[in-house]
């Protein structure tokens, strides 16, 4: 096995995850797109892990699992509160920022 | 077959059946226009990403994707879409207005990620014969050396259940 | 008379599956309890039978292994140490370190098993008619398991780790207990108050044993092959004289905090008191046999560290002694000003758990264990009575002054198992309390703690006063208020009962507890009846762990079953008060020590009547100080505290509990709140504006010279068009920040892709 092909694959993922992230409206779907960037840095991570033989990567795609069961319980603690306010989850509704 | 040469079959065919079942789930992830069959594709995704750390001898850390990711996040996904009432049918207008621009950034960036993997790791192979990672040895490093970070992990986990609790319930 | 260890003599210790299997014991409650949780709201009697069927399980296992025990220890001569029944499963593993779960039993243990396993089967069968109708009736009974769970696996317990483990339980069910009716924001205060209350002091707790394993660790592990975490470990460690003194020392002290927290003594006792918010089967749980006892438990489970920590025999005063002494007065002193009858029963459990740490602090180990067992009872007895009261007489009022009074002729076994007890409490001579708490006070004199004697001393004359007043206002006197048969419109609405209809005697479920424990106040002290002489000793024969030195390899062994290997044949020589032990005193030589060698007095009938003349003191003086104050409409006493200036501070300061609560709420916190903020404001003020206001200044001057001969001529063209650019640019750009969140992203995720491919093709 190549050790690219373990990389590339993690980069498609990622940039799939980027184009969720960049077009999607609905904030849901938002969050499943950066569990996709996530997912693809772990791929990453064990990938070269094996390529060293240690165990350094193994600790730390745990670590991102962990952090980002975390981040989806806030994002999603968010949406409901944004639903609660709003009665939408469409994130081009959310201008506050309008410069 | 000889030996000596670590082609590995079964191995690659493996990997790229799975890649592709998951650059496709990915693709749906983010195309379809049903909130319910996203979150089925990602569940096919992060199946199939829980399939390549096998490949790379990574069982335990396979084991912790499928219990979290596929057990709990997509449980807590699905409470999401329910939660905020999203249509389990086909939706329309899932989309920015601006979703175009998704598309040269995202090319860009894996043009320039592709350029730079293929410059860096060329054809460089992995070791063949890797014995599955010892969950003791990653216990131990967890509990050894990585001890900081996981107690600044510990305190994410708290301010996160805190946090969730707070923007969450209704008062 | 240390011999050489190739003088070894094998001596073989009996055992039994029950000695071998105490584990059980706190497995079986703790089993009930997720029956209860899962299945308890099915049952016919919604889970009260899961409870009390596995309390009697834990007890019948624990009388077992009692007797198991009584019979290795009888096996063995006097002076021969009787190694504990030690068993242990790894439960953690982890870069060298390692620790169990498993069981250390020994004579301590296997009192307290008895003990808890008793008095919870009781309490159980009390509840099942005192909280009939309860809306939470099954959390009840699953709270009261778990906690009698928790209890039991900490008496059992092998190490620190799971000792704090069963501690913790402790903690959390008494929180859910003591707030069981959380409805009325007095009682969930209450549950809050102990809960922080007894966490202020585990900060001890874990801070005290993480300290002894970290200087506790190698020696342990080179000599016994445990871990520092274990109790026998860090007992041989304490007493092996190779351990820092500092460490002890510090780590005995850290531990007595959460022993001050948990068991209510000076000055975390304010929890205590409060506490009684909770139903009264639990208050009678909590006060005689669990929580409070726990920390009692602990320094007699750990005692070498403290033996060792606060130097018990060096000097004429340490830590655990002044506590437990200051404690015994001020709680006692607090018990006279109450008028609400489990009050009173609270405060005289603090001044008793008083005289058990003081005895501890005093070397007096085996008196103060005794009276944890004795204790048990008649306070188990007292609150139970005082529940009976509420219950069928003064129709869920616990005030002595507003609701009863003449109680003696509606509730006769009420009444006389009440009198019992409080006889027991005061330490009349033939029951139990004499027995016990008089022992305290002998061996705490006989240490050469000779002012603490006579602070129990006092303390013996303060309980009979205040008991004897309790005992007045409930069942003599006139009846008033709800004790007559008044009806009054605060019913509490939550546990409704049939009373109402004027005083009557409670059901059986209720009655046959009391008379149980009763009997107990008066038997239990023959257990160790020192004053009739050697062969009534039977508690501190089967109880008190022998100082002997062992060879540190016999007891390493995993099950300290048979084939113990010893140094010294021991003792045959030894006579009453002869035998000595080098254990505490000096290094152990080719060996290690499993306790330290604590004295003992010898009973003389003159050092008893002491007491007994100043418990009889009391009850007469306050007799008539009663008969004087609540018997009679007019009279010189009456009213006194409102005459009285004097009288009247000291009264204010009682009930005001030493204004203690006011101390921490108000005086603690603005003390620590308030400088904090005043200095960080002139911190502020002072430091931060000064600095500030310099660089100001002279930035202001300079500024001044720059604006007259550089900017006005030189640069002011310069900013200007530059200033033009920047607002056309500004101009040019506000359309990027449209406040669209997917537009952020693909400009960031744009200009790193643009800026990683800059960064691949210079590499390149």
């Amino acid at each position: 096995m190549l050790l690219n092909q373990f990389l590339f694959l993690s980069a498609i993922l990622f940039c799939i995850g980027v184009y969720g992230v960049i077009a999607r409206k609905n904030a849901v779907l938002v969050l499943m797109s950066i569990e996709l960037i996530l997912n693809s840095v772990n791929i990453n991570l064990l990938a070269f892990a094996m390529r060293n033989g240690n165990a350094d990567g193994h600790t730390f795609a745990l670590y991102v699992i962990a952090v980002a069961a975390a981040e989806v319980g806030v994002g999603l603690a968010m949406v409901l509160l944004m639903y609660r306010n709003r009665r939408s989850i469409a994130l081009d509704e959310l201008s506050e920022m309008r410069g | 077959m000889t030996p000596s040469a670590d082609l590995l079959v079964a191995q690659n065919v493996g990997f790229y059946l799975i890649a592709a079942v998951m650059v496709l789930g990915a693709l749906r992830v983010v195309t379809t226009n049903n909130v319910v069959h996203a979150a089925l594709w990602l569940v096919v995704v992060l199946s199939g990403a829980a399939a390549q750390f096998v490949l790379l001898a990574a069982e335990f850390v396979a084991l912790t994707q499928v219990l979290v990711y596929v057990g709990a996040v997509m449980v807590l996904f699905l409470f999401g879409v329910m939660l905020t009432r999203a249509k389990i049918g086909a939706e329309r207008e899932l989309n920015n207005k601006g979703w175009f621009l998704g598309i040269p950034v995202s090319v860009l960036l894996l043009v320039t990620l592709v350029i730079a993997l293929n410059d860096g790791f060329g054809s460089e192979r992995m070791p063949v014969d890797v014995a599955p990672m010892d969950t003791a040895v990653v216990s131990d490093q967890i509990f050894g050396p990585y001890l900081l970070p996981f107690w600044a992990l510990s305190f994410v986990l708290l301010a996160a259940v805190i946090g969730a609790i707070v923007l969450a319930r209704r008062d | 008379m240390v011999v050489a260890a190739s003088e070894t003599t094998e001596v073989v210790l009996e055992s039994g599956w029950f000695l071998e299997n105490a584990w059980l014991i706190p497995v079986v409650p703790a089993v009930a309890f997720v029956l209860i949780i899962f299945f308890g709201k099915r049952m016919p009697r919604k889970g009260a039978e899961f409870g009390i069927a596995s309390m009697v399980g834990a007890l019948v296992l624990s009388a077992m292994a009692g007797m198991q025990w009584i019979g290795r220890v009888n096996a063995v001569s006097e002076y021969t140490h009787v190694p504990p029944v030690v068993r242990t499963w790894t439960w953690w593993q982890n870069g060298g370190v390692h620790f169990g779960i498993g069981q250390h039993v020994d004579g301590l243990s296997v009192v307290v098993l008895l003990v808890v396993a008793f008095i919870s089967t009781l309490v159980q069968i009390y509840s099942v008619e005192y909280l009939h109708g309860d809306r939470r009736y099954t959390h009840f009974f699953g709270a009261l398991t778990l906690f009698s769970a928790g209890m039991l696996n900490m008496v059992v317990a092998e190490n620190m780790i799971q000792l704090i483990l069963g501690w913790e339980i402790m903690g959390l069910c008494s929180f859910l207990l003591i707030g069981h009716w959380w409805e009325d924001s007095a009682n969930s205060r209450a549950a809050l108050k102990a809960f922080f209350t007894t966490r202020t002091g585990d900060v001890g707790l874990l801070a005290g044993t993480s300290l002894l394993f970290f200087a506790a660790n190698d020696w342990t592990q080179k000599t016994l092959g445990v871990s520092g975490f274990s109790i026998r470990g860090l007992s041989a460690w304490a007493l092996s004289g190779e351990g820092s003194t500092t460490a002890i020392t510090v780590g005995a002290i850290a531990l007595f905090i959460a022993c001050i927290g948990k068991s209510g003594q000076f000055p975390l006792h304010t929890w205590l008191p409060d506490a009684m918010a909770g139903p009264t089967p639990v208050s009678s749980l909590l006060h005689s046999s669990t929580m409070v006892v726990a920390g009692v438990f602990l320094v007699a489970r750990l005692y070498p560290v403290f033996f060792e920590g606060m130097d018990i025999y060096g000097s004429g005063l340490n830590l655990i002694v002044l506590i437990g002494g200051v404690t015994i007065i001020i709680a006692a002193a607090l018990a006279f000003v109450q008028d609400d009858i489990k009050k009173v029963l609270a405060y005289s459990t603090v001044s008793q758990l008083g005289y058990m740490m003081m005895g501890l602090g005093a070397g007096a180990w085996l008196p103060a264990v005794f009276h944890i067992f004795t204790h048990a009872f008649f306070k188990a007895c007292l609150f139970l009575g005082a529940g009976s009261i509420s219950h069928s007489a003064s129709h869920h009022s616990f005030d002595m002054k507003k609701d009863m009074g003449g109680l003696r002729k509606h509730m006769p076994v009420t009444f006389a198992t009440w009198v019992v007890s409080t006889l027991a409490l005061m330490g009349v001579f033939p029951f139990s309390g004499f027995f016990s708490k008089d022992e305290i006070i002998d061996n705490v004199g006989h240490a050469g703690y000779t002012a603490f004697m006579w602070v129990g001393l006092t303390g013996a004359f303060m309980t009979a006063a205040y008991m004897t007043r309790a005992t007045y206002l409930t069942f003599f006197g006139e009846p008033r208020g709800a004790a007559a048969g008044v009806h009054h419109g605060d019913h509490h609405g939550d546990h409704h009962g049939d009373a109402g209809h004027g005083p009557r005697e409670s059901g059986p479920l209720i009655t046959i507890p009391l008379v149980i424990l009763a009997t107990l106040a008066i038997g239990s002290g023959l257990l160790n009846a020192v004053p009739f002489g050697h062969s009534w000793e039977n508690f501190k024969k089967w109880v008190e762990p022998r100082a002997e030195v062992v060879s540190a390899t016999g007891i390493a062994s995993v099950v300290g079953g048979p084939g113990e290997s010893r140094l010294a044949a021991g003792g045959e020589e030894g006579k009453e008060g002869k035998h000595s032990s080098p254990c505490g005193s000096e290094k152990p030589e080719g060996g290690v020590c499993p306790a330290p060698y604590v004295k003992h007095a010898e009973f003389k009938w003159s050092k008893a009547a002491v007491s007994l003349v100043l418990v009889f003191a009391g009850m007469i003086a306050s007799w008539f100080l009663c008969v004087q104050l609540y018997g009679r409409r007019a009279g010189p006493l009456v009213g006194l505290t409102s005459r009285n200036g004097a009288a009247r501070a000291g009264h204010r300061f009682l009930v005001n509990k030493y204004y203690l609560d006011h101390v921490y709420e108000n005086v603690i916190v603005r003390t620590l709140a308030g400088p904090v903020a005043r200095a960080a404001y002139w911190f502020n003020q002072r430091v931060i504006d000064a600095a500030v206001n310099g660089v100001g200044t002279t930035a202001k001057r300079i500024a001044g010279w720059v604006y007259k001969n550089i900017d006005q001529r030189l640069v002011d063209g310069a900013v200007n068009a530059s200033g033009a650019g920047a607002q056309g640019a500004g101009r040019a750009l506000q359309p990027v920040q449209s406040g669209k969140v997917s537009q952020y992203g693909a400009l960031l995720f744009g200009a790193a892709a643009v800026g990683g491919l800059v960064l691949v093709i210079i590499n390149t």
